[in-house]
């Protein structure tokens, strides 16, 4: 579904992304892991277009997506959350979802300001939709909140819920446990493998190490920019190289 | 919310309707036919500052390079009035499409000095191209709005016609904050990174709004021309546009209804302090209330930060803080 090839990008001097090879297949949940700065967050922005590559491809269902503008890439059925929120504050938390169906709909703006018959129902679809959703993250009671009144851990669960209102075909998940607590993070779990169970695919970024355990079907393992492991959770439990990279090296 | 908003409308709208027949005066009418007028310019700019987030320092070009276009069209070539007014909106929403793209991948500051000095420069060319604009000694020679059998040259005609434009033009306003393009705007003045993961192409979205400012403007422009028949470059120097921004803040940036008050407040204002400071002050000048729109501007952005008719948010100080609270690093 997404093939990420050679995949490098540098900022000055600095390296972020050396290199990086990976692929996401249709339907599975895969976690991209790695200490602090190993360019993961650097990744989800040049596949999102929010960055641009210096070398490398990204393609998804096979078209390449180096060159095209965020709202393309958007358009083309990938979703994503950010790790230090970007949540629309002064909007309900409805309204933060029905944004995130902004490419279904086609109300122009001209459109906008007739006020064509049709408009205030697709509105009003467009509205129960969206509480359906909330509902599916556990947030159809906060639906007409106000999104910057939510306690931190639902932010992120309303990040999710708006990713998931264009209909993606893939998400991705800028470190959706962090901040969250025990319980809130097993729920978390629970609503991603729901999901997928829907045919959706994700790839997240995450440091809580249970979180990941959990939920990847996949593992791919960031140091220093480059790709250093990948495979199965329990394979990368056991990698020599990755349990290095998070320990550091020995002395000789 | 909706339904209260209709019939506060339709209560506001019986009033205008009725005002004239109350209202003799042809100096208040007059103020009042202003008021409409500024009140257009201010539900653009409204929109541009504060659904896009966009702050335009040059508007008073706008509506001056529609005022000039109405003006020469129907004086030195002689255009149907009608047809000069519908092109008066048109120029100045082709020059903000040919600019708007450059201007506005400026950001805060920079979008500042860019619109102003637009602004600026739009108001010497209306200065020095004399053979065009009559240079600053103004343009006369426009025809008194006709359309029809129908001769528009009273105070009262003017205030029924600019007001019912106002009433359209805050109807449409009205009907786009509250569409999916509303929100959209509302979304890209939150989240501009958000907005476009989200497929919104932000940097359209925010031409279109310019667009639509620029159009605003040009449309009250043309309008002037024909109301005073005369024009000339001084109501569209860099003092009106600041004028036009205060409006916008005073009355409140996220509302729609909000730059129709802030024209109030500040034409208001504006007459006030010039019957009454030489009063109190018999030798200021008229430079002097300049100095009470300053003071008014910081007294409303200390305890109204969201405008007269912005909802009061508290906390904003505690969102702020929230906003900062330590997170998890990585990159």
């Amino acid at each position: 579904m997404l093939e990420v090839r050679n995949l490098t990008k540098t900022f000055g001097g600095l390296v972020a992304v050396n290199r990086a090879d990976f692929t996401v297949s249709s339907g599975e949940i895969l976690a991209v892991i790695g200490p602090n700065g190993a360019g993961k967050t650097t990744i989800f922005n040049l596949i999102t277009g929010i960055l641009a590559p210096d070398k490398g491809e990204i393609k998804f269902q096979n078209r390449l997506l180096n060159r095209m503008k965020p709202y393309q890439i958007a358009r083309l059925g990938i979703s994503r959350t950010f790790q230090n929120l970007e949540l629309f504050r002064t909007m309900t938390v409805a309204e933060n979802v029905m944004v995130g169906a902004y490419t279904r709909d086609t109300t122009g703006f001209i459109g906008a300001m007739l006020r064509r018959p049709g408009t205030s129902l697709q509105d009003q679809e467009r509205y129960a939709e969206a509480v359906e959703i909330l509902r599916g993250v556990g947030l159809a009671d906060y639906a007409d909140e106000q999104a910057d009144s939510l306690p931190f851990g639902l932010q992120r669960l309303l990040e999710i819920a708006r990713a998931l209102a264009s209909r993606p075909k893939l998400v991705l998940l800028d470190e959706p446990a962090a901040g969250l607590n025990a319980s809130e993070s097993q729920a978390l779990v629970g609503v991603l493998r729901s999901l997928q169970e829907q045919g959706l695919t994700f790839v997240l970024v995450e440091h809580d190490m249970t979180t990941v355990m959990d939920v990847a079907d996949r593992i791919v393992v960031l140091n220093f920019g480059s790709v250093i492991a990948s495979g199965a959770p329990a394979e990368i439990r056991s990698n020599a190289e990755v349990i290095r990279a998070y320990l550091g090296e020995d002395e000789p | 919310m909706k339904h209260r908003n209709l019939i506060f409308f339709l209560v506001v709208l019986a009033c205008f309707l009725a005002l004239p027949l109350v209202i003799k005066s042809g100096y208040f009418l007059g103020i009042l036919v202003i008021v409409g007028l500024y009140s257009i310019v201010a539900i653009g700019l409204g929109l541009l500052l504060g659904y896009a987030g966009q702050v335009s320092f040059g508007q008073a070009a706008f509506y001056g390079v529609g005022a000039y276009t109405a003006a020469i069209l129907s004086g030195t070539y002689g255009w149907p009035p009608l047809l000069a007014l519908a092109a008066a909106p048109v120029i100045p929403a082709a020059v903000a499409a040919v600019i708007g793209r450059p201007i506005l991948k400026l950001r805060a500051h920079y979008l500042v000095l860019g619109t102003l000095g637009f602004g600026i420069l739009v108001y010497i060319l209306l200065k020095e191209a004399v053979g065009l604009t009559g240079g600053p000694s103004g343009y006369t020679g426009i025809p008194y709005f006709r359309a029809g059998g129908l001769v528009l040259n009273s105070d009262v005609q003017f205030y029924y016609l600019i007001w019912c434009l106002v009433a359209l033009t805050l109807l449409g306003a009205w009907n786009l904050v509250n569409s999916r393009i509303g929100r959209a705007l509302r979304a890209l003045h939150g989240s501009e990174l958000a907005a476009q993961t989200a497929g919104i192409d932000t940097a359209r979205l925010k031409l279109k709004v310019f667009i639509l400012s620029a159009f605003l403007a040009g449309l009250a422009g043309g309008l002037y021309a024909f109301y005073i028949t005369f024009v000339s470059p001084s109501p569209f120097d860099f003092h009106a546009s600041i004028l036009f921004v205060l409006m916008v803040v005073v009355g409140g940036a996220s509302t729609v209804w909000g730059p129709v008050l802030g024209a109030f407040v500040v034409v208001g204002l504006g007459e006030f302090l010039r019957w009454a400071v030489p009063l109190v002050l018999p030798k200021a000048g008229g430079e002097f209330e300049i100095i009470f729109f300053g003071a008014i501007l910081v007294l409303v952005l200390l305890f109204r930060p969201e405008g007269l008719l912005g909802h009061r948010r508290g906390g904003r100080l505690e969102s702020k803080v929230q906003k900062e609270a330590p997170q998890p690093c990585s990159r």
